[in-house]
C-alpha cells in the first residue's frame, strides 16, 4: 500500500472540481451587483428618512397670513391673531412676525424700493403646533373669524401631500431596482450554473449514471453557488458599507446631501447581503442543476 | 432504496429486450429488433466488430439512451413505465465499465473508486477498509492517492472495474474493460468477473478479446449491424 496514503485518515476529496477562473470572473459581478443594490438599500433609506423629516417639520407648524381691517394697524391685527390661536389646543406656541420680517419675505418678489410705507403689506403668524395631535385647518380658521380676524391659514397639507407623494414615488423606485438587481443576480448564476454543468457535464454524468438523483447532484451547485454568493456578497456589501460610512464621516451630520441625510445605522442595511446573496445564488444554482439534470436520459 | 417488483425479483430476468430498436437522433437505426433476456446470475459476453451496436446495447440498460421502439424491462420493471425520481435506484443496481472510462480527474484513485458508496450515502468508515483492499486487489494499491491522470491506460481500466464492483450491483455491465490491460491482467480482471458472478452479480461484458470469451467459456450474444444473431450460444 502507499506509503503517502493512510486509508484509516481518509476524507472524501470534494465532487465538484475546484473552483477555476470563472468562478474568480462570477464572483466579481455578483459583487458589484451586490455592491450596487447595497447603495440602492442605503439611498432608499435616506429618502425615507429625509421625506419623514419633512413631513414632520411642515406638520407640526403652520403659517397665517394676516390682513389688518380698516380699523386697526397690521401689527394690532398681527397681534390679536397670535393671541387667539394661541388658546386653540394643539397650538404650542404662535408669533407674529414683526413687519420687517414680512417685508424681507415679500423682497425677492416685489424688490426692497417698492416696499413704501403705505402698501398694506399683510403679517405673518408662525405657529408650532403638537406633532401628536395638530389642529385643523378648520380649526384654525374658526378661531380666527371667531375673533373678527381676516386671515388665511396655509397648514402646509398640500406641500405634505407631494412630499409623501414622492417619498413613495422614491420608496417604490429604490425597491424596484433592488428588485432588478436581485433578478439580474439570479440570471447570472443561473448561466454561471448552466455553464459549470456544460464544463463539467463529464462529472455530471459520471454521477447521474452512478445513481445520483438529481437532488443529490442539485446540491452539489446549490453549495458550490451558495458560497460563492456568500463571498461575492460580503464583498459588495462591505464595499459599499465602505462608501457609505465615508460619505457620513465627510458630510457630517447631513449626509452625503441634505436631500439624503444617511445615517450610521443606514449602513447595517449591508449585513444581509451575504445571507441574500448566498440565497438567491444557492436557489438559482440549484433549479438549473435540477432543471438539467432531468433533460439527461 | 431498493426497487423490487411485488413478486420478489428473483425469478425475473434482470434484462429482458423485446423489440427493441434503437436510434440516435433522427439518424438511422442502431441497433434493430433486439430481444434477448438475462437471468438473475447468468454471465455472457457480448460480441460484435466495431459499429455493430455493442456499446449502444449496454446505453440502453445501463439507462443512458431510451429504446425508440420496443420494450425494455429491468429487474421486471418496464423502463419506459418507471417514474424518473425511480431511475437512480435502478441505476444504483447497475455497475459498469465504461470504454472511456469516465473517471473524475479531480479526484484520487481511492475517490474514483468509492465514488458509488458515497452516492450511496454510506459513511467514509464503514467501507475505507473494502475499498482499499479491491484496489489492492486490482493493483491499484500503490497508486491510492494519485491522480487518474498519472495513471497509465491499464490502471485507469483498472480503477474503472473497481468503481463498478464496489457496491456489489446486480447486474455488470463492462465496456471492452479488457482493452488496455495485458494478458496476465486481463486474466486476473475475467476471475474478478467470475467471482462476481458466482456471489449472483449479473455479468454482461462487450468484448472485441477473443481469447477472453474462449477462456471464459461463456454464452455470447453476438451483434451483426444492429441486429442480434446469436442468442447467447456457447463458443
Amino acid at each position: 500500500m502507499s506509503e503517502f496514503f493512510q486509508v484509516s485518515r481518509w476524507k472524501p476529496g470534494p465532487l465538484l472540481p475546484p473552483r477555476d477562473a470563472r468562478d474568480g470572473a462570477l464572483v466579481f459581478v455578483v459583487a458589484v451587483l451586490c455592491f450596487l443594490a447595497c447603495l440602492t438599500a442605503f439611498a432608499a433609506l435616506a429618502a425615507n428618512r429625509a421625506a419623514h423629516g419633512w413631513t414632520a417639520q411642515l406638520s407640526g407648524s403652520a403659517t397665517v397670513v394676516v390682513r389688518a381691517r380698516s380699523n386697526e394697524t397690521p401689527d394690532s391685527a398681527a397681534a390679536r391673531a397670535a393671541e387667539t390661536l394661541a388658546g386653540v389646543r394643539g397650538v404650542i406656541e404662535a408669533q407674529a412676525l414683526p413687519r420687517e420680517k414680512a417685508e424681507a419675505l415679500l423682497a425677492p418678489w416685489i424688490g426692497a424700493e417698492a416696499l413704501v410705507d403705505d402698501l398694506p403689506t399683510p403679517r405673518l403668524v408662525t405657529l408650532d403646533l403638537d406633532p401628536k395631535a395638530p389642529p385643523t385647518a378648520g380649526i384654525l380658521d374658526r378661531a380666527l373669524r371667531a375673533a373678527g380676524v381676516d386671515a388665511t391659514v396655509d397648514d402646509h397639507s398640500r406641500w405634505i401631500a407631494d412630499i409623501e407623494r414622492a417619498a413613495n414615488i422614491a420608496r417604490f423606485a429604490a425597491l424596484g431596482v433592488f428588485a432588478l438587481i436581485a433578478a439580474a443576480t439570479a440570471a447570472v448564476i443561473a448561466f454561471a450554473t448552466r455553464a459549470g454543468l456544460a464544463a463539467r457535464r463529464d462529472v455530471i454524468e459520471v454521477l447521474h449514471f452512478s445513481g445520483a438523483e438529481a437532488r443529490f447532484i442539485a446540491s452539489l451547485f446549490q453549495n458550490r453557488f451558495a458560497t460563492m454568493g456568500a463571498l461575492a456578497g460580503l464583498l459588495g456589501g462591505a464595499a459599499a458599507a465602505i462608501i457609505g460610512a465615508l460619505a457620513r464621516y465627510f458630510a457630517g451630520g447631513v449626509g452625503v446631501a441634505p436631500v439624503l441625510p444617511l445615517a450610521w445605522i443606514d449602513l447595517l442595511a449591508a449585513l444581509p447581503a451575504p445571507v441574500l446573496a448566498a440565497l438567491i445564488a444557492g436557489v438559482s444554482a440549484r433549479l438549473a442543476a435540477s432543471r438539467i439534470v432531468r433533460e439527461m436520459p | 432504496m431498493r426497487i423490487d417488483t411485488e413478486q420478489g425479483d428473483d425469478a425475473l430476468p434482470v434484462v429482458r429486450f423485446e423489440g427493441v430498436s434503437m436510434r440516435y437522433g433522427r439518424g438511422p437505426e442502431t441497433l434493430r429488433d433486439i430481444s434477448f433476456s438475462l437471468e438473475p446470475g447468468s454471465f455472457h459476453f457480448l460480441t460484435g466488430a466495431s459499429g455493430a451496436g455493442k456499446s449502444s446495447l449496454l446505453k440502453l440498460i445501463y439507462l443512458a439512451h431510451r429504446a425508440s421502439r420496443g420494450r425494455v424491462e429491468l429487474f421486471g420493471r418496464d423502463v419506459s413505465l418507471t417514474h424518473a425520481s425511480d431511475l437512480p435506484f435502478l441505476r444504483r443496481r447497475i455497475g459498469v465499465v465504461f470504454q472511456e472510462f469516465r473517471l473524475l480527474e479531480h479526484l484520487s484513485v481511492f475517490d474514483n473508486a468509492a465514488l458509488p458508496l458515497r452516492i450511496l450515502g454510506r459513511k467514509p468508515a464503514t467501507y475505507r477498509e473494502d475499498v482499499a483492499e479491491l484496489l489492492t486487489w486490482v493493483g491499484l494499491g500503490e497508486r491510492m492517492h494519485a491522480l487518474p491522470a498519472t495513471l497509465s491506460g491499464g490502471e485507469k481500466q483498472r480503477l474503472a472495474i473497481a468503481r463498478a464492483v464496489v457496491d456489489r450491483p446486480d447486474v455488470l455491465l463492462a465496456d471492452e474493460p479488457t482493452g488496455n490491460v495485458d494478458p496476465a491482467m486481463s486474466l486476473r480482471l475475467l476471475r474478478l468477473f467470475v467471482e462476481l458472478n458466482r456471489l449472483g452479480t449479473t455479468v454482461l461484458i462487450a468484448t472485441h478479446d477473443e481469447d477472453l470469451v474462449a477462456r471464459a467459456a461463456r454464452p455470447t450474444l453476438h451483434l451483426e449491424h444492429g441486429r442480434l444473431v446469436d442468442l447467447g450460444g456457447r463458443p
